[in-house]
C-alpha cells in the first residue's frame, strides 16, 4: 500500500507541472503589452522596452516559463501591486481560510450525501426516497450565492443566531468557537449542491449494489438486513462514490468563490474576485496555481482511499 | 436465477409497438411539468418587446425601493426606481439567451473534439484527450474565473468560460460512444464503400451519437446558467446597464437588509428556471438512455413478497419430507405484464436425498428454487401461491426474522457464479466467519478456527493463508469450494444449489460434484440441485424433476427417468446429452422455443414442439398421472417403453 501511494504521489508531479505551464500560457495570452499596462500610455517607448528587459519579456515563452518556473519553486510568486506585498503571503493566508470553509464543506456535503443518497435508496418509492428527491432537486438548482443571502436574512438578521459575515468576530474573537461559530452559514450553503451530487450517485450506485449477486448471498447468509445494507452494500457503493467526491472537491473549491464573496470570508475565492477587478494578474495566477494544486491531491487522495476500498485495483 | 424474469421482458417491449419519445417524455409527469414551466418562461422572454411592461432601464428615483404588490409595480421596484418585473422577464431573456449559446457553443466544440478523437484512435485521440484532461484537472469554477480574468469581464466573455470549461463534458461522453461506434460493422462497411472519413463521421456516427449530445446538453444547460449567473453576480459578467438575473441578485445583494424583495426575487426566478430545465433534462435522459428506463434500477428487498390471494392453508407437509413445496406459483410483475415464472410447482427432498431440478433456461426451475427461502428479485418477484414446507413450518407464513433464523442455518445455498456470489471486498476468512457469527454464539478467533476447518473440509490446502484472500485472487474452482464450505458453515438440513458448476469447467466441475456427493453423504444433508444438464444429474442425483415453462412435467428416481423417460420433453431432453463412445447417438436440439410464461397456451405448453400431440393435448390443463411408484408425468400420451420420438 506504502508502495502504491508513493507511486501515485510521483505520477502526480507531471500533472502538476502540466498545471504551471497552463496557468503560465493562460497568462500569457493576455492581450496587450504588459510593460505598457504597468507603465501607462504615456510611457516613452525606451522605458517600456527597458521595462520589458527587466521583466524578461523580451524573451522568447519557453525561457520565460522556465524563469517563471525556477522563481516559482524558490517560493517567488511576483508581487502583488494592489496589495504591494508578496504574492505568496498573500495566497498562503487566503489559501488557508479557503481549505476551512472548503474542507468543513466537503466533510458535511459527504456525512449528508452519503446518508441521504443510502436512505432514500434502501426506501426506493418509499417518502424517505421522495423527500430526498426533491431536496436533491432543489439543491442542484438553486444559486448557492442566493441560498446564501437567504440564510443571511433568515438566521442572521431575523433570528440573530449567526454573524452575517466574517471569519472572527472582529472584537473579543479568534477562538475556534467563535470561528465554528462564523463557518456554520458559509459552510453549509457551500455544500448544499454537493450533497445533492453524492446523494443522488450514492443512491443510484447503492440500487446498482443491491442488485449483485454478493448481495444475495449475503441474505442468504442469514444477515441481519442492517448489516447486509450497512457493511456489504454500503462499502461497495462507497467505491463507486469516492472518485467523485474527490470531483466534487474541486466544485466546492470552485463554489467558495461565490459563498467568500457572499458572506466576506477572507479566503482565496473572494482575493481572486477582487484581483480579477483590479486586475492583480499575478495576484489570480498565484491564487489559481494553489487551487488547482490542492484539487489535484484532493483527487490523488480519492484514489488512495479508492484503492484501500477495492483490492481489486491494488 | 432471474432467466425467466429478465430474458422475455425485452421480447415482450420490441413486439409491443414502440411508443414514441414525446409520448414517454410527456408520461412522466415530472418532466412534463418541467417542460411546461420551462415553455412558459421562454416564450414569455422573447414575448417581451411586445408585452406592456414598463421599461426596465427606465429610473424613477421618486418610486425606489417599492416593495412588492404595488400598484403599478407587481414586484416592486429596485434602488433606481426601476419596475422588478420588467426586469426579470428581460433578465431571463438575457440569462437564456447566454446559457442556451454557452451550451450550443460547448456541445459543438465538445462533440467535435469527441467526435474525431474517438474515431481516429491513436495518437491523436490521446494528444486530444489530455488537452482535456488538462482542462478537467482545475476545478470548474476557477478554470471560467480565469479566462474571464484573461479576457475582461463582460456577459459575451463570461459566456465564452463557460462554455469553455463544459467542452470537457461533452468531449469525453461522446468519445466514449464514437470509439464504440467506429468499431462497428456499419462503418466497416461505409469505408468499404469507399466513403471518406468525414462522410462516415458526419453521415454515419454523428446520427448515432446525437441522443448522447442532446442528454449531456439537457444535464448540462442547467449548470451553465446558474454559472453565468454566478459571474454576473460576482460583477464579472453583464455589466449595466445590460442585466441578466444574476447581476440583478448581485445589486440587489448591496441592499439586502433593507430591501430583501430585490435580490430575493432573482434568485427565485434563477431556481425555477434551473429546476424545470433539469426536470425536463432528467425527463429527457430516462427517455433517450434506455438503461436508465424505469423499473430498470429497482432493488430486490431483503425477502420476495408474498401475496397469496388463495389462502393456501388447506396444504399439509408430507410425513417423509424435509422439505416440501406444493403447488409453488411466482411471478414476475413487468410494465403491466404478468410473468408467471413457477406455475404451480411441486417439490420434495427427503433427509439426506438429493433431487435434481432439470430445465432449460426460463423453465421456472432457479425462480422455483430462490422462491423457497424468498431470494427471488422483490421487486419485481412475488409468491402468489402455494406452500413450502420446511419440517412442518410453512415459510410462507414465517416472519421476516424466521426465515433470517433459517437462511444460511438451516437452509443453505450455493449459487452459480462464484465470482460474483462473493463479495470482492472482504476477505475470505471474513465472509465465512460472518456465515458462521451470524447463527452461532462464538467468539471471533472460535469463528476463524471453525472457517479454517471448513476450508479444510472442502479440501483446501493451506487454509489459514486462504482465509487472508480476497475472492478475485483464487481460482474459479476454489471460489466454488468456498461457496460451499459457507454452505456448510452451520451445518444445514437443506442445502439449495442452483447450477453449482456450470460456471466452471468440465475437469473443476467433475471435483466439485465429487465433494457434494461426499459431503452430503458424511453430513446426511438434502440437497436440492437445479441443473439443466442430464449428465451433472447422473452423477449426483437420487431423483430428478424435470421443469418446463414454469411446471414440473415429471419426476421419479434418476436412474429410471434416464433409462425409460415419460414426457417427450424429457426424452428430447436426454437426447440432447452427448455420450462418450456413442457416436452413433442422435444430438437433437429440441425445435422450436418454449413459449414465454406471460402468455401460456390452455392446454400442454409443450404441445407445439411435440412430436406425439393430438387435439386434446390443448384442450385443456394436463393433470399429474401417478404411473408407477414414485414415477409421475404431466403428459396424455407419455412415451413408451422402447419407443423413440
Amino acid at each position: 500500500m506504502a508502495a502504491y501511494i508513493l507511486k501515485r504521489l510521483v505520477a502526480a508531479i507531471p500533472v502538476l507541472f502540466g498545471l504551471t505551464i497552463i496557468v503560465f500560457l493562460i497568462m500569457a495570452m493576455i492581450p496587450g503589452d504588459t510593460a505598457t499596462a504597468i507603465l501607462g500610455s504615456y510611457a516613452t517607448p525606451e522605458n517600456v522596452e527597458k521595462l520589458n528587459r527587466d521583466l524578461g519579456l523580451d524573451k522568447s515563452l519557453p525561457q520565460q516559463y522556465l524563469i517563471w518556473l525556477g522563481n516559482l519553486l524558490q517560493g517567488d510568486l511576483g508581487r502583488s501591486y494592489s496589495l504591494n506585498r508578496p504574492v505568496l503571503d498573500e495566497v498562503v493566508e487566503r489559501f488557508s481560510a479557503t481549505m476551512i470553509l472548503a474542507g468543513t464543506s466537503l466533510v458535511l456535503c459527504s456525512i449528508f450525501g452519503l446518508l441521504a443518497g443510502v436512505m432514500s435508496a434502501v426506501r426506493q418509492f418509499g417518502w424517505t426516497d421522495k423527500i430526498v428527491t426533491f431536496f436533491v432537486l432543489i439543491g442542484i438548482s438553486t444559486p448557492s450565492f442566493w441560498l446564501g443571502l437567504l440564510l443571511i436574512l433568515a438566521f442572521a438578521v431575523k433570528l440573530r443566531l449567526f454573524p452575517a459575515s466574517g471569519m472572527f468576530a472582529i472584537y473579543g474573537g479568534g477562538d475556534l468557537p467563535d470561528l465554528i461559530h462564523h463557518l456554520v452559514l458559509p459552510a453549509l450553503t457551500l455544500s448544499v449542491v454537493a450533497t445533492g451530487v453524492i446523494a443522488r450517485l450514492t443512491r443510484t450506485s447503492m440500487l446498482e449494489v443491491l442488485r449483485q449477486d454478493y448481495i444475495r448471498t449475503a441474505r442468504a447468509k442469514g444477515l441481519a438486513e442492517r448489516k447486509v445494507i450497512a457493511k456489504h452494500a454500503f462499502k461497495a457503493a462507497l467505491v463507486s462514490v469516492i472518485p467523485v467526491i474527490g470531483i466534487q472537491a474541486g466544485f466546492v473549491m470552485g463554489g467558495a468563490v461565490y459563498i467568500e464573496t457572499v458572506f466576506q470570508w477572507p479566503g482565496i475565492g473572494s482575493m481572486l474576485v477582487t484581483a480579477i477587478s483590479t486586475r492583480d494578474l499575478l495576484l489570480v495566477q498565484g491564487g489559481v496555481l494553489f487551487v488547482a494544486a490542492a484539487y489535484v491531491l484532493f483527487n490523488l487522495a480519492a484514489d488512495i482511499v479508492q484503492t484501500m476500498l477495492d483490492p481489486r485495483l491494488r | 436465477m432471474t432467466e425467466a424474469a429478465v430474458s422475455p421482458a425485452p421480447k415482450a417491449r420490441a413486439t409491443a409497438r414502440r411508443p414514441d419519445s414525446i409520448r414517454l417524455l410527456l408520461n412522466n409527469s415530472l418532466a412534463t411539468g418541467g417542460f411546461f414551466i420551462l415553455v412558459t418562461m421562454a416564450l414569455v422572454a422573447l414575448a417581451a418587446p411586445f408585452l406592456p411592461l414598463a421599461d426596465p432601464d427606465v429610473t424613477a428615483p421618486a418610486n425606489r425601493l417599492m416593495p412588492p404588490f404595488s400598484p403599478d409595480h407587481f414586484l416592486g421596484t429596485d434602488a433606481l426606481g426601476r419596475d422588478i418585473l420588467s426586469r426579470i422577464v428581460w433578465g431571463t431573456r438575457v440569462s437564456l439567451a447566454v446559457g442556451l449559446s454557452a451550451t450550443v457553443i460547448a456541445a459543438f466544440f465538445g462533440s467535435l473534439i469527441g467526435l474525431v478523437a474517438g474515431y481516429a484512435a491513436g495518437r491523436v485521440d490521446s494528444v486530444l484527450m489530455r488537452g482535456i484532461d488538462m482542462i478537467m484537472a482545475f476545478p470548474y469554477i476557477l478554470l471560467a474565473l480565469a479566462i474571464v480574468a484573461v479576457l475582461g469581464p463582460g456577459l459575451l466573455n463570461a459566456l465564452y468560460a463557460i462554455a469553455v470549461v463544459n467542452i470537457p463534458f461533452f468531449a469525453r461522453s461522446i468519445r466514449g460512444i464514437t470509439l464504440g461506434l467506429s468499431r462497428r460493422e456499419f462503418v466497416d462497411a461505409a469505408r468499404l464503400s469507399g466513403k471518406s472519413n468525414a462522410q462516415i463521421l458526419f453521415i454515419e456516427v454523428l446520427p448515432n451519437v446525437l441522443p448522447v449530445i442532446i442528454i449531456t446538453m439537457s444535464t448540462t444547460i442547467g449548470w451553465m446558467i446558474l454559472e453565468t449567473a454566478g459571474l454576473s453576480f460576482l460583477g464579472l459578467g453583464a455589466q449595466p446597464p445590460q442585466a441578466d438575473l444574476g447581476s440583478m441578485l448581485g445589486e440587489g445583494r448591496k441592499i439586502l437588509f433593507t430591501a430583501p424583495h430585490v435580490s430575493v426575487v432573482p434568485g427565485l426566478m434563477i431556481l425555477v428556471l434551473v429546476m424545470s430545465i433539469n426536470l425536463f433534462g432528467d425527463g429527457v435522459r430516462d427517455v433517450l438512455d434506455p438503461r436508465l428506463k424505469s423499473g430498470v434500477l429497482t432493488r430486490p428487498v431483503a425477502r420476495t413478497t408474498v401475496d397469496r390471494k388463495d389462502a393456501s392453508s388447506g396444504l399439509k407437509p408430507r410425513a417423509d419430507a424435509i422439505l416440501d413445496v406444493q403447488d409453488l406459483r411466482t411471478e414476475f410483475h413487468l410494465g403491466g405484464t404478468v410473468y408467471k415464472a413457477a406455475g404451480g410447482v411441486d417439490l420434495h427432498l427427503a433427509q439426506g436425498e438429493c433431487l435434481g431440478v432439470v430445465g432449460e433456461s426460463g423453465s421456472g426451475k432457479s425462480v422455483s428454487a430462490m422462491s423457497i427461502m424468498g431470494l427471488v428479485p422483490s421487486p419485481p418477484g412475488r409468491i402468489v401461491g402455494g406452500a413450502a414446507f420446511l419440517g412442518n413450518e410453512d415459510l410462507f407464513s414465517a416472519s421476516d426474522e424466521r426465515i433470517r433464523q433459517l437462511r444460511g442455518a438451516d437452509v443453505s445455498h450455493v449459487f452459480q457464479d462464484p465470482l460474483s456470489t462473493l463479495h470482492p471486498l472482504f476477505t475470505i476468512g471474513d465472509q465465512l466467519t460472518e456465515a458462521i457469527l451470524a447463527h452461532r454464539q462464538v467468539s471471533g478467533s472460535e469463528a476463524m478456527k471453525i472457517a479454517e476447518d471448513l476450508l479444510n473440509l472442502v479440501r483446501i490446502p493451506n487454509p489459514s493463508e486462504r482465509l487472508k484472500v480476497y475472492p478475485h485472487e483464487l481460482s474459479g474452482g476454489m471460489r466454488q469450494r468456498i461457496c460451499i464450505a459457507m454452505a456448510l458453515a452451520n451445518d444445514a438440513r437443506v442445502m439449495i444449489a442452483d447450477e453449482p458448476t456450470t460456471a466452471l469447467d468440465v475437469t473443476v466441475q467433475a471435483q466439485i460434484l465429487s465433494l457434494m456427493n461426499t459431503l452430503r453423504h458424511e453430513r446426511d444433508a438434502a440437497i436440492l440441485f437445479i441443473t439443466h444438464d442430464f449428465g451433472v444429474v447422473s452423477a449426483i442425483c437420487d431423483r430428478v424433476a424435470v421443469m418446463y415453462a414454469g411446471k414440473v412435467v415429471e419426476t421419479g428416481a434418476t436412474q429410471e427417468i434416464l433409462n425409460s423417460p415419460a414426457h417427450p420433453y424429457t426424452a428430447k431432453l436426454i437426447d440432447c446429452v452427448p455420450v462418450l463412445g456413442e457416436p452413433e447417438r442422435r444430438l437433437d436440439a429440441i425445435e422450436g422455443r418454449p413459449p414465454m410464461v406471460n402468455n401460456l397456451p390452455q392446454g400442454c405448453a409443450f404441445a407445439d414442439r411435440c412430436p406425439k400431440a393430438q387435439a386434446d393435448c390443448r384442450a385443456a390443463p394436463i393433470p399429474v398421472t401417478e404411473f408407477a411408484e414414485g414415477r409421475s408425468v404431466r403428459c396424455l400420451h407419455p412415451v413408451k417403453e422402447g419407443e423413440h420420438v
